[in-house]
């Protein structure tokens, strides 16, 4: 890379405001300030909010209205950014500047061939004719690392996996050979084994062609693997930037520290997640004591029977035909899985996207029917053939924590009715002001004030609402929550608080968790003992140490080296 | 604290002048037609209360009429604005009745398809296809002439308004129960009815207060639609003489008796009812259109 050479994009002191309908002015970004040369991968990191995607935006001249740019400049290949008109004289979106999304199920468009959409853009922008564009588009793919490029031409979006389509959207952006291509959270909708194939080929690009890439990401393991420089931003404000390796290494502003430091580890058990500003506040302890008090722990089961026991479980999906009467399509998620989970445990369920780990969330916790196998809880068979039904006590003992935080509340609802809805319905409280009681005391167990009770859901933030989810699975008085990925929607340092809170109502009521989650370092953080899926079949159980340091089955051993971690960066902080 | 009268209601609404136009327009007509035993000059109601000697005045403002009557008498001597106004009457009240009564039973066969599924949805769907199948006046006539010939008393002016409010119903749920179904569907895969479902809550405590109130609002845009349409159905049928009888008429019983004298010169019996009926539809129709765009996301326009 020459020196001469003007960055492929400078940005100074931007500011970008969208005015709202009271005529106040929101600053989204404020005097942010970064530089990218030919070759480099500048990774863009926060948490949602922090303004990390809106640069993205007015770099690409994308902001949404009423959203503009109030001060600063864009320069792009050293021509500057109009901000009037949201493009650089000469710049051209799409041949000048690539852009990659985050989700390859919607950047492509269903209804056209892979040709049609890597042609479009070249016979716009190069003047390509027909041939010339195809020949092109086959060598894009060839690049970008598709098998059977000639076959993958005439293949619409939906006959492609996740990957294959982010490889095609990468492509996409290529085709115009880009100075520049930004990239918005490419990998998040992606499985990790994927994600590092993605990963490599940013970076084999950046390489190779000399494109620079501003990435904009939430994930520190991504940043630590491929940026060669990293800018931190909170609350619209750039906090740190500099080498990768220096920032992630030793942070210098609370905030960066703080939010490194929360990012969970998977070379090494904590007690607890360092966390960021407040941990939740509030009588939570007293109030936590009270929830113990109430769960009558005393039957803990002392001969060792686990507390439950899945055997031999499978379930199939029946996809109907498209006549009546023809026949449909069997599809098995879940292949004959056996597993135990022990009282007072937290056992992890890990796998990629559609490996039946969710499917057996929901028969544990009675949503879904199997199609044979069992499930026994405390010697009481509750899912499978000859199950008895759930009710009383032993639909109150599992509970379950869903994914996402809103939609997992009712908004035409008060917090207080939701978290009533249990204890009025099993009748555990006399009275309805005893009722009320309990519902503060679940609110504050969480660590939120007892006034929530009075507000509606959209008055909380993801992570508290979160919280408020966890309370009303534990008004029910469990004694097993099945988490399906609790904390997989949230953001690192907000994780961080939940992760620590399930420990900590864990240590206090002596509950089990089942945990189900695709992140492997969160499952370290948390579990005693993991099992590892894969498409609907389990390939190792073990203690949650033994797996992680001595990995038997390859799937395994595969998964925990694709990780991207911060961990080979701290390492070595720890050893200078 | 902004109070009710402060001038940022009107724009928080977001209407323009046209619907809030339309919406007073039809907020005078339900309000004059409500409170017509008050307002109105005469009881049309009341035999004692008009004279055959006074039939086919022409109204007040042409050079025949009578002071006594604004706009002129029908037939039988009744003042035709006071007849009017209990017929726009009859006619709200049996469109407002024939929406509750569609809306009521679709809303609860939506829930029960929409969060059943399977056979219950199939069953459901497919008795509302083979009504869809139907056009609406045509099932409306067959709902009511059967009425008629099973129980005598079907046409009198008790038990017509109950009739044709069955008969209008009929056809209107459908609507209703696959609007709701649809929702009822996107609902029940959300998190919130799934937690409902595995603290074990009962299905109909779920569907009643856990989904019902999120599906509510594309109900009460159909409902504003509906009541137009509602009250144009009757219209109709009354027109074609199984409604509302010529003793207790509503708009559509009006205009059907007009249409006898039009061509006699004796406009005013069928013009001044059918004005009535067109401009409250439209403005109802104008009502509701507005609010079936704001509710719809994806007209909404970015401001």
């Amino acid at each position: 890379m020459s020196a001469v050479k003007p960055p492929v994009l400078a940005i100074e002191n931007l500011r970008v405001e969208y005015p709202l309908a009271n005529g106040a002015v929101f600053t989204a970004v404020e005097s942010a300030s970064l530089v990218i040369q030919p070759g480099e991968i500048h990774a863009l990191v926060g948490e949602s909010g922090a303004g990390k995607t809106t640069i993205g935006n007015a770099v690409m001249g994308l902001l949404e209205k009423p959203g503009h740019i109030a001060a600063g400049s864009i320069h792009i290949g050293g021509k500057p950014l109009d901000p009037s008109k949201g493009s650089a004289e000469g710049v051209v979106l799409g041949r000048d500047v690539g852009a990659v999304f985050q989700d390859p199920m919607t950047s492509l468009n269903p209804l056209f061939t892979v040709e049609s959409q890597l042609t479009e853009t070249m016979r716009t922008h190069l003047k390509l004719d027909k041939a010339a564009a195809r020949a092109r588009a086959l060598s894009l793919l060839e690049a970008v690392g598709i098998p059977e490029p000639e076959r993958r031409l005439k293949a619409y979006p939906h006959q492609l996996s996740g990957g294959q389509r982010q490889r095609v959207v990468i492509a996409a952006a290529l085709s115009c050979d880009p100075k520049l291509v930004v990239a918005d959270e490419p990998t998040t909708a992606l499985d990790v084994s994927v994600q590092a194939q993605i990963l490599k080929l940013l970076r084999d690009l950046a390489d190779q062609r000399g494109i620079g890439i501003l990435l904009v990401t939430h994930n520190m393991g991504v940043v630590a693997q491929i940026a060669d420089r990293v800018t931190i931003m909170h609350r619209g404000k750039v906090v740190e930037t500099g080498p990768t390796a220096e920032v992630l290494r030793r942070p210098k502003a609370p905030y960066a520290k703080a939010l490194i430091g929360a990012v969970p580890r998977i070379d090494a058990k904590l007690d607890r997640f360092p966390v960021i500003g407040e941990e939740g506040k509030g009588r939570a302890a007293e109030a936590r004591a009270a929830l113990r008090g109430k769960a009558e722990r005393a039957d803990a089961i002392a001969d060792g029977t686990p507390i439950l026991s899945v055997e031999n479980l499978c379930v199939e999906y029946v996809t109907s035909g498209l006549l009546p009467g023809s026949k449909g399509h069997t599809f098995r998620a879940v292949d004959g899985v056996s597993f135990s989970v022990h009282s007072g445990e937290v056992f992890g369920l890990v796998g990629e996207s559609g490996c039946g780990k969710t499917t057996i969330a929901n028969v544990v916790s009675g949503l879904v029917r199997p199609t044979a196998g069992r499930v026994v809880y405390r010697g009481q068979n509750v899912a499978g053939e000859g199950a008895v039904r759930r009710v009383g006590p032993l639909r109150q003992a599992i509970q379950m924590i869903f994914q996402d935080p809103y939609s997992s509340l009712n908004s035409r609802m008060r917090i207080g009715s939701i978290l009533a809805e249990p204890i009025l319905f099993y009748r555990l409280a006399a009275t309805a002001a005893e009722a009320k009681d309990d519902v503060a005391r679940l609110i504050e167990a969480v660590g939120l004030e007892a006034e929530a009770a009075e507000r509606f859901p959209h008055a909380f933030s993801g992570g508290q609402r979160q919280r408020l989810s966890i309370s009303r699975a534990l008004g029910a008085r469990p004694k097993l929550i099945v988490c399906d990925e609790p904390t997989s929607s949230l953001d690192v340092s907000v994780q961080a608080q939940i992760l620590n809170l399930l420990k900590d109502l864990r240590d206090a009521t002596g509950l089990t968790l089942l945990l189900i989650s695709h992140d492997l370092a969160v499952v370290r953080q948390m579990c005693d003992r993991v099992a590892v899926m894969r498409s609907g079949k389990l390939v190792e159980e073990a203690e949650s140490e033994t797996l992680f340091e001595a990995p038997q089955h390859p799937y395994t051993k595969e998964l925990l080296s694709l990780v991207p971690t911060l961990d080979r960066i701290r390492g070595e902080s720890e050893a200078a | 604290m902004k109070t009710l009268a402060s001038p940022g209601l009107i724009t928080r609404i977001g209407a323009p002048i046209s619907v809030l136009a339309a919406a007073a327009l039809a907020l005078i007509i339900v309000a004059c037609a409500l409170l017509a035993s008050w307002i109105a000059p005469y009881d049309p109601t009341n035999l004692a209360s008009f004279d055959l000697m006074n039939a086919e005045l022409p109204p007040a403002f042409t050079a025949d009429g009578d002071a006594h009557f604004l706009l002129g008498t029908d037939n039988q001597g009744r003042d035709l604005l006071s007849t009017m106004l209990y017929g726009a009457r009859v006619s709200i009240m049996i469109g407002g009745g024939a929406v509750l009564v569609a809306a009521t039973l679709g809303v609860m066969l939506g829930l029960l398809a929409g969060y059943f599924g399977g056979k219950v949805d199939a069953l459901i769907m497919r008795i509302g296809d083979v009504i869809l199948s139907f056009p609406t006046i045509l099932l409306a006539l067959l709902v009511s002439g059967v009425a008629r010939a099973v129980f005598p008393g079907a046409a009198t002016a008790e038990w017509a308004p109950i009739i044709l409010i069955c008969a209008i119903a009929t056809n209107e749920w459908v609507q209703y129960a696959r609007t709701v179904r649809a929702a009822t569907m996107v609902e029940t895969a959300k998190d919130y009815v799934r937690a409902a479902k595995v603290i074990g809550l009962p299905s109909r405590r779920i569907m009643l207060r856990h989904i019902l109130p999120n599906v509510m609002s594309p109900v009460l845009v159909i409902s504003t639609i509906n009541l137009a349409a509602a009250v144009l159905t009757e219209a109709t049928l009354s027109f074609l003489g199984v409604g509302m009888p010529p003793t207790y008429p509503s708009l559509g019983t009006l205009i059907r008796i007009g249409n006898e004298f039009v061509f006699s010169g004796i406009w005013w019996i069928a013009l001044f009812p059918a004005l009535a009926l067109v401009i409250l539809v439209l403005a109802v129709n104008i009502v509701g259109d507005w609010l079936r765009d704001r509710f719809n996301p994806k007209l909404r326009v970015k401001r």
